[in-house]
């Protein structure tokens, strides 16, 4: 069997997984990259909009304080404020850093780096190319890695001496040192010719990304099984916020094929509206009281915005995705909806044809050429997709470690810094400030140890993953996975009841039964059959969490709305709900945990007005210590 | 790095698959038009070397523009002068064509088109071409395509004067100006072709401002290399459109001098 | 609405194969992609094919559709007939290691040995002013996903598998042309060695791989010639060659 030694192995090549990479090599580490897609394909490349970062370079008002703030509201206060804070105070310094490993984002006038508007962030904040920003980022991080690499190689002859990209291949278990607990490696298998391979390694760093395979209509690829999620969860660590789930607003409808595929946000930051079947601009009709000193309360008011953002308030279209989401779901359901679906994104009437093209050129390619729709001329069709997860691992701010030692787990991934609903832009500067936190928490974590842990259960492991092949006659995997996706949309979606709950978690139960018993057909080379056999643990692992957290939390906040309980509450704000299970994936438990309160200096950034909204009593009175103290 | 085992054991191979090309489309009907294109101007190109009549009246044949030798009329000199005097009795074609010929030979554009036409390297994307061996631009003699920069400045040189003809074009058979007839259109139109194709070439985009890592420092530059990028995009419309209006400005200045053509308009 | 579509889907390993033929349910709106994948789920579940955004935007699922290399999420069901046999195989360049899955590793290696980016030392993140006229260019060449169909359909190594060694294809020359073109690199003597060493000589300018570009970056036009003209600059200007000659003497 394949059997490598390093000292950090980072699981997914995304932004999070690269630059923590990167932080690892460069504190001296010897790194390896294990991805299931080919070096630089990650799902970051379908981010679109940018990266929030308080530089102020278009607006001088911006600061980290501004962007605190923003992202807390955004995150309706469940965020964990020490991320939130690290977030909004490193994300410049990450972002200027690319630019230095030779990325090129779009100038203002005077040579910085343009900022663009974005849902929810006060400021124009977004460090953009275009509409391909996450393409840049990757691109940017993987030729800074293949950079490293020549360094090592002019040194060592040898570019794969202290970074290695170990592609198409998956890991399907995390090893544990049996005497310590800790994380002594991983265990996996090459796409390609599905031969096993071990890694011997004191730190693992997830950044697998999210869960969005596990629903049928979602922006995610197929990469997206929860995969780091559910090796967190079996490896002991915990996953927290879980029944925080993102619909973004704006996915395709049509053709059925794109279904769920994004439509940048960018879309309504440069002018485009939403419309009903009947012409009308809803969203004035969806301003929650949360919000409403925010934003315009007439199309006139917004409309002057996008000239004059310091005399006026912003369109409610910008509105945080998840108040949107919900909005056009309502519209639909109303019978004020498009004819696919969904509901109409305008910008035809409102750009020229030719700034159209200029600023959103992959949306006009995408609608172009996937839908043949010309969206110079006429509107978009939309409705809300399932886009990003804000639960995951649980981890410690500052270091990103997780409660197993050894592990650590960064972007998407990784749970807290989006509270309950992550806005627009915060994701490609999470991966960056967290993605850096973990891999230099990861060397750290291997600069104090004092012995190298032994790995144990590789036959296990190997047995797990060939269980598939050799069953014959079993079910078919793409019909369990089919399923699983349906039982998440219709039961655990953007609307959730807990009788639907209740109902997903008995499909679960019995689709749990379906997957122990698949039959993979072939052989072990590159056979998708095979592969997502083995991803259909994850996905129904990580799915249990999402229902039974969501069963759990009777409020709706952020990307969780109840049916039967549609008003957020205060007490719930001060719970996180953990989820845990057993080392072979059954047991799910999900716990109550109080959230701690926030630090004086932080918490007196609000106001007391906004703070009501959202805390209990007591809580507000030890914000007015605070104030009182500052 | 300890490593137990090899790399992917998988055997090297390309996909085994005998036909030459899957595409189903006619892919050889580009090849195929190029190739006839190009055969045509180069047989009227031998044929017009050779024909003696090239003025007639104000009208100069561009295939014979400039004469650079007594032994043509006065009228078809450059700004009268015959610097080659008269020991040179050969077509005055033959002294000047090598320099647009040569611009044309090696553009970028043509290279493409003849390339794929008559050398088959590819006969079109996704179609094999039938050579055992390919070394491209990388040894004599083709490495000299890379002095098509040099060729830029003389065909800028040789699109200046037909344009000057065309001007000329305007004077009667008495060289009194103001003479418009379908000659001087013809005239007119090849000469802006001909600018359009020159000044639209990526050598020329390449030294107006492409050579630039900063446009912003060279405002007037860049202005230059947009106007240029903008005809560059249009380079190989260009590149056909100028190849038949100087053949049938050449014809057809060539049948008014032998009285085919006599109309009054003409 | 829905019909059946005859496929001819090259399915083998490690280069030995064959065609294989299906007839597929289409419906509207779909893409070939889409096909490849109701042909796993339904009749071939070890079918390999790679993919990942289904929008055009990863440049993972380039196959050749009817002999012409494209992705497979971006070619719509629409643009053929219905009576049509649509023929699907993995790219022609590269070896083959399971039905439309290939070893693009080639494309890897060639990535590094293009000299990275290399700022000047003395400005510090965030001190970088650019204006946007002086980083369009390179904005557009880092458009790129990565699908390597120029690479494939580029005849220097598609049709001559002996140059591959000496010829690092069309992506990475529009990626020597971004980092010559960036207004922050101080890289030196970039354009020779794109002929010398990364095989820019080998391009006869046919330019297929400008015609295949799913991200339509005009990579002939804006990169292979103007990197071609930079080095006649340096390299076939006889002024310039007339001094270093002179120069290299004296010295």
């Amino acid at each position: 069997m394949e059997r490598h030694e390093y000292d950090v192995v980072v699981i997914g090549a995304g932004g999070a997984g690269l630059r923590a990479a990167i932080e690892a090599r460069q504190q001296g580490k010897r790194t390896a990259i294990v991805c299931k897609s080919l070096f630089g394909k990650a799902h970051t490349v379908m981010a679109e909009g940018g990266a929030a970062a308080a530089m102020g370079n278009v607006n001088p008002n911006d600061n980290w304080m501004v962007h605190f703030r923003d992202t807390m509201r955004g995150g309706k206060f469940l965020n964990n404020w020490r991320m939130a804070e690290l977030h909004a105070k490193e994300a410049p310094d990450r972002v200027w850093e690319l630019e230095a490993w030779g990325a090129l984002f779009d100038r203002t006038k005077d040579g910085k780096i343009s900022q663009r508007n974005f849902g929810g962030h006060e400021y124009p904040r977004l460090a953009h190319v275009g509409d391909r920003t996450g393409l840049e980022m990757i691109r940017t991080l993987q030729q800074r890695v293949v950079a490293l690499q020549q360094e090592d190689e002019k040194l060592h002859g040898d570019f794969e001496a202290y970074i290695k990209v170990f592609a198409e291949c998956t890991v399907t278990r995390l090893l544990k040192d049996e005497e310590t607990g800790a994380i002594a490696g991983a265990f996996g298998y090459r796409r390609e010719t599905g031969d096993f391979i071990v890694f011997d390694a004191p730190a693992v760093v997830l950044a697998t990304g999210g869960i969005g395979k596990s629903f049928v209509v979602t922006s995610n690829s197929w990469e997206y099984t929860g995969d780091g999620h559910a090796l967190a969860l079996l490896a002991g660590a915990k996953l927290i916020n879980m029944e925080f789930i993102q619909f973004h607003p704006t996915g395709m409808v049509w053709p059925p094929s794109v279904r769920g595929i994004l439509v940048t946000e960018s879309v309504r930051g440069d002018g485009g509206v939403l419309r009903n079947s009947e012409g009308r601009r809803f969203m004035f009709d969806y301003v929650p009281d949360v919000f409403k000193s925010h934003y315009a309360p007439t199309e006139e008011e917004a409309d002057r915005w996008y000239t004059d953002q310091a005399n006026n308030r912003r369109p409610p279209e910008l509105l945080p995705r998840d108040e949107v989401a919900r909005a056009i779901n309502s519209e639909v359901k109303a019978g004020r909806g498009s004819p696919q679906g969904g509901v109409f994104l305008d910008v035809s009437t409102r750009l020229p044809a030719e700034e159209i093209t200029r600023r959103l050129p992959s949306m006009y390619h995408q609608f172009k050429e996937l839908a043949d729709v010309d969206i110079t001329a006429e509107p978009m069709q939309v409705g809300p997709t399932c886009h990003y997860v804000m639960g995951g691992v649980e981890v410690d701010a500052d270091t990103q470690a997780a409660s197993v030692p050894g592990l650590f787990a960064a972007g998407e991934v990784s749970g807290g810094m989006h509270g309950s609903n992550r806005l627009g832009g915060n994701s490609l500067s999470d991966l960056l400030v967290f993605g850096r936190r973990a891999g230099a928490g990861a060397a750290a974590y291997v600069n104090g140890l004092s012995r190298r842990p032994v790995p144990s259960g590789v036959e296990e492991a190997k047995a797990e993953a060939l269980e598939p092949l050799e069953r014959t006659g079993g079910e078919n995997p793409y019909e369990v996975h089919h399923e699983l996706q349906r039982t998440m949309n219709d039961l655990v979606g953007i609307i959730r009841k807990a009788e639907e709950m209740n109902e997903a978690l008995q499909a679960i139960e019995k689709l749990k039964e379906r997957a122990n018993n698949t039959a993979s057909a072939g052989s072990r080379i590159y056979n998708p059959g095979w592969h997502l056999a083995i991803d259909l643990r994850n996905m129904l692992l990580v799915s249990e969490c999402v229902a039974r957290a969501a069963l759990l939390r009777e409020e709706s906040r952020g990307g969780h709305t109840r049916d039967d309980f549609p008003t957020m509450s205060a007490e719930w704000r001060r719970k996180l709900l953990v989820c845990s299970a057993a080392p072979d994936g059954s047991n799910v438990l999900v716990e109550e945990k109080a959230q701690p309160s926030m630090r004086g200096d932080l918490i007196s950034l609000f106001e007391r007005s906004e703070l009501e909204k959202y805390l209990t009593e007591d809580e507000l009175a030890e914000y007015d210590a605070a104030v009182k103290e500052s | 790095m300890t490593q137990t085992t090899a790399e992917s054991p998988v055997r090297k191979q390309r996909a085994q698959l005998k036909t030459r090309t899957l595409r189903t489309d006619r892919w050889w009907l580009a090849p195929g038009l190029t190739f006839a294109g190009l055969l045509v101007f180069l047989i009227y190109g031998f044929w017009a070397i050779f024909d003696t009549s090239h003025l007639a009246g104000s009208y100069i044949a561009p295939f014979s523009s400039p004469c650079l030798a007594t032994s043509c009329p006065e009228g078809a000199r450059l700004f009268g002068f015959a610097p080659f005097g008269d020991w040179y009795t050969l077509p005055p074609g033959i002294l000047i064509l090598g320099l647009p010929g040569g611009f044309r030979l090696t553009c970028y554009y043509y290279r493409k088109a003849y390339y794929r036409s008559y050398w088959l390297s590819p006969p079109a994307c996704g179609v094999a071409e039938p050579h055992k061996k390919y070394t491209g631009e990388t040894r004599f003699p083709l490495i000299l395509q890379n002095i098509h920069r040099y060729f830029f400045y003389f065909g800028a040189v040789i699109a200046l004067i037909l344009t000057y003809d065309a001007v000329l074009a305007f004077r009667d058979k008495d060289g009194n100006w103001g003479h418009v007839g379908l000659g001087t259109i013809i005239l007119v139109v090849n000469a802006i072709l001909i600018l359009c194709y020159t000044f639209g070439c990526h050598s020329c985009r390449h030294i107006t401002a492409g050579r630039l890592n900063h446009f912003s420092k060279h405002p007037l530059r860049y202005r230059a290399w947009t106007l240029v990028s903008k005809l560059n995009a249009k380079h190989q419309q260009f590149a056909w459109a100028s190849l038949f209006s100087v053949m049938l400005a050449d014809l057809y200045v060539r049948l008014v001098a032998k009285g085919i053509i006599n109309f009054p308009f003409a | 609405m829905g019909y059946k579509a005859k496929f001819r889907v090259w399915r083998g390993e490690a280069g030995e194969g064959r065609l294989e033929d299906f007839t597929v349910e289409v419906n509207e709106g779909e893409v070939v992609l889409d096909i490849i994948h109701r042909l796993q789920a339904t009749q071939a579940p070890d079918l390999a094919v790679r993919w990942n955004c289904k929008a055009g935007k990863c440049g993972s699922c380039s196959m050749e559709i009817n002999g012409k290399p494209r992705l497979g999420c971006m070619t719509r069901m629409s643009t053929f007939e219905e009576d049509e046999t649509i023929t699907v195989t993995p790219l022609r360049t590269f070896p083959v290691i399971k039905d439309l899955v290939c070893d693009v590793s080639f494309n890897y290696e060639k990535a590094r040995e293009i000299p990275s980016f290399t700022p000047p030392a003395d400005v510090k993140p965030g001190e970088y002013r650019m204006q946007q006229v002086d980083v369009q260019r390179s904005q557009e060449f880092r458009k790129c996903i990565e699908c390597f169909l120029c690479q494939n359909v580029c005849h220097v190594i598609r049709d001559h598998e002996e140059n591959k060694k000496a010829f690092a294809g069309p992506r990475y020359f529009i990626r020597i042309a971004e980092l010559d073109m960036h207004p922050y690199d101080v890289q030196d003597r970039r354009p020779q060695t794109a002929q010398e060493e990364h095989g820019l000589g080998f391009c006869n300018i046919t330019k297929c791989c400008t015609e295949v570009c799913p991200e339509h970056i005009k990579i002939t036009d804006n990169a292979i010639i103007p990197v071609k003209e930079r080095v006649v600059d340096r390299k076939y200007d006889p002024l310039v060659w007339l001094g270093s000659k002179i120069f290299k003497r004296s010295s």
